[in-house]
């Protein structure tokens, strides 16, 4: 438990340095979100500077990074220029959306990489583990963005699954079932293209981390007493390698979130993706900062989950 | 040093496609900027060996595309096939400068004018892929090269020091890591775009994404260097030398940075595909390189409207030179790993 509590306190550590580090960047920042308003001939100096002034843009770096910790102690995040609202409503109905799509996403290529891997690690060097690596490696080398152009134009051309939005616009009149279908039809492109992504690395690890098991002599022993194939892989070799594949699940939350930015803005899925993107184009510069927090919340969380994981299946680990 | 012909010959690829890139003046028939407006989208020109008449000639010759008669859709064209335009090696056409200084205006090929060689097709202005996508591999292919660069020599430094000098400098330094590697790698490099100018000449455009792209990334090459390092600097030669009054500098020069050359290696046959994917990410979003200097990211930004995704499949064709770059650099990672494991350097 001691254990969980200081990996709390270090996330939080963790974070302060993230916002002070997001601040930095601001200060070397040129120009801010009413800089084109200055541009324009029909609104006065003053107006601009009154403006300026209410959001507190002309203090200080300091006094505004404390008057942002304030708003964020108070569970506004900041305060959005371009929507005008503070950012933490945007942003939670925004990453409500990007964690459905990576959650689902991460199970998923997890749920088949698992079986791929092993079974591939099982027949080393055959036809089917020479296959399966080719394509994983091919796969590698395709990026997300191609990936996601090629999915959308299948999608486009075939007409079988819709290409942008969460929903129907008839998603308020269907019933329980109709939205679950409805739901299930509008993740599956940004999904699959998650997946195919992130699989081919789940893939090598797992692959690699279970021939190294293979070879061991419990492996052969249990072989040798005539312990079924199925069982050897997935009750003995499998717990076996488990630990740097825990570590790779924390690791690959990071990957996945990167990749979904891309994917949510290509195909057009309200994540927080678009959102930053947005704010970027308009120099939102709190709803940026907030935005990079939320993600990086997510990616400190999939870590702890990995340890939380780590921490349940190795008695090694709850010893210390 | 290293005997393998699949190493040696991936480099050579690698290199010879850099070098095309560099000289696109040259290997382009036409400039980046240079239009068609009256054929938007027209299809890779056909590259015909018989005419109407049935005649074989030796030299490739190609048709003017015109508008099929009596549709308006975009894209749609037909050969006029009443006169012919061969293809001519080392040919005068738009004039460019050689390192800045030489003025010259050879093309390595080019058909006449009013006809014009489409390789990989025209996008929507009537300019032609070919020759934008090897200008776009100049800032797509060099600004991932020069940044994975920028991020080594920072991490060679930073992790040097760290694992060199150990202490509080190791502390702060391996904080500042973890710090950068808790933020989605994507997330970070958008936020630090996000800081800047938005719309700035291509110049400096490149020069920020080189900078910016490497700047992000130094975190984990540090990391890892500072891991060689600490055990390198435990050795008992290292040791010796200390003993003998070799000075701080001497020994990392000599003996302990050595031990990292192999990791430098595979690390920038690593960083390379991956930056390269960041800048063709930023410019695909607009956030990169602007119009009209073409890049791989802002060639394919065009895919996202629907009709060009579906309609016009050599659209594609920057994404397909993408991969295959990717393809290489992950063959000469993965040749570099086994190499690095059996030699020395």
């Amino acid at each position: 438990m001691r254990y969980f509590f200081r990996r709390l306190i270090h996330t939080m550590f963790l974070l302060l340095g993230v916002s002070v580090l997001s601040f930095l960047f601001v200060a070397l920042a040129p120009g801010d979100y009413f800089e084109e308003m200055r541009l324009n001939p029909q609104i006065s100096q003053a107006t601009v500077a009154a403006m300026r002034s209410k959001y507190g843009l002309d203090q200080p770096l300091p006094k505004r990074y404390f008057r942002w910790m304030q708003s964020v102690l108070r569970g506004e995040l900041g305060f959005s220029f371009s929507y005008d609202t503070p950012v933490r409503p945007l942003l939670v109905a925004r990453a409500k959306n990007t964690l459905l799509l990576t959650a689902t996403a991460a199970l998923l290529s997890w749920l088949v990489a698992i079986p791929l891997g092993v079974w591939s690690s099982s027949r080393k060097a055959k036809w089917l583990d020479r296959v399966l690596t080719l394509g994983t490696t091919t796969l590698l080398a395709i990026p997300d963005l191609m990936l996601a152009l090629v999915l959308l134009l299948i999608a486009l051309r075939t007409g079988w699954f819709p290409t942008g939005g969460l929903h129907d616009i008839r998603f308020s009149r269907l019933n329980a079932w109709g939205k679950v279908e409805d739901t299930v039809a509008h993740i599956f492109l940004p999904v699959m293209c998650l997946v195919l992504g992130s699989l081919p690395i789940l893939f090598r690890h797992i692959r690699s981390a279970l021939v190294e098991v293979l070879d061991s002599p419990f492996i052969r022993s249990a072989r040798g007493h005539g312990i079924p194939e199925g069982r050897v892989l997935f009750l003995y070799a499998l717990p076996a390698a488990a630990n740097p594949l825990i570590s790779l699940f924390g690791f690959s939350v990071g990957t996945l979130l990167s990749a979904s930015l891309l994917v949510e803005v290509l195909m057009s899925w309200p994540g927080i993706g678009p959102l930053l993107v947005e704010a970027i184009l308009a120099r939102d510069i709190y709803l940026v900062i907030g935005a990079v927090m939320f993600s990086t919340l997510f990616l400190v969380g999939g870590n702890l989950l990995a340890d939380l994981l780590l921490y349940l299946a190795d008695p090694r680990i709850r010893m210390e | 040093m290293i005997r393998d012909h699949k190493l040696w010959l991936i480099l050579a690829v690698l290199a010879s496609a850099h070098l095309i890139v560099l000289w696109a003046h040259f290997f382009a028939p036409y400039d980046f900027a240079s239009q068609e407006r009256a054929i938007p989208f027209a299809p890779p020109s056909r590259l015909h060996f018989v005419d109407p008449e049935g005649h074989f000639h030796m030299r490739p010759f190609v048709y003017l595309w015109e508008p099929r008669p009596g549709t308006e859709t975009l894209g749609a064209y037909v050969e006029d096939h009443s006169q012919a335009f061969p293809l001519r090696f080392f040919v005068r056409g738009a004039r460019y400068k050689i390192a800045g200084i030489f003025d010259s205006s050879w093309h390595l090929f080019g058909v006449e004018e009013p006809a014009r060689i489409y390789l990989a097709g025209s996008d929507d202005y009537g300019r032609d892929q070919f020759s934008r996508l090897l200008y776009g591999g100049q800032i797509s292919l060099f600004s991932g090269l020069m940044a994975a660069g920028v991020s080594l020599a920072l991490g060679l430094v930073l992790g040097a020091l760290a694992g060199f000098y150990g202490g509080l400098v190791d502390d702060v330094v391996m904080r500042c890591a973890e710090l950068f590697l808790a933020l989605p790698w994507l997330y970070l490099l958008f936020a630090v775009r996000a800081f800047l100018p938005l719309h700035i000449p291509p110049t400096q455009a490149f020069l920020m994404l080189v900078l910016v792209i490497g700047m992000v990334g130094w975190a984990r090459p540090a990391r890892l260097i500072r891991g060689v390092l600490l055990s390198a600097k435990e050795r008992n030669y290292v040791l010796a030398a200390r003993g003998f009054g070799a000075s701080d500098f001497y020994l990392l020069r000599r003996h302990v940075l050595p031990e990292a050359y192999g990791l430098l290696l595979t690390q920038a046959a690593l960083l390379a595909p991956q930056y390269i994917l960041a800048e063709v990410t930023l410019s695909f979003l607009g956030l990169g390189v602007g119009e009209p200097v073409p890049s791989w990211g802002n060639m394919l930004a065009s895919l996202q409207k629907y009709y060009v995704l579906t309609s016009y499949w050599w659209m594609f064709v920057p994404g397909l030179a993408l991969v295959s770059v990717f393809l290489l650099y992950y063959q000469l990672c993965k040749v570099l790993q086994e190499q690095v494991k059996l030699v020395r350097f």
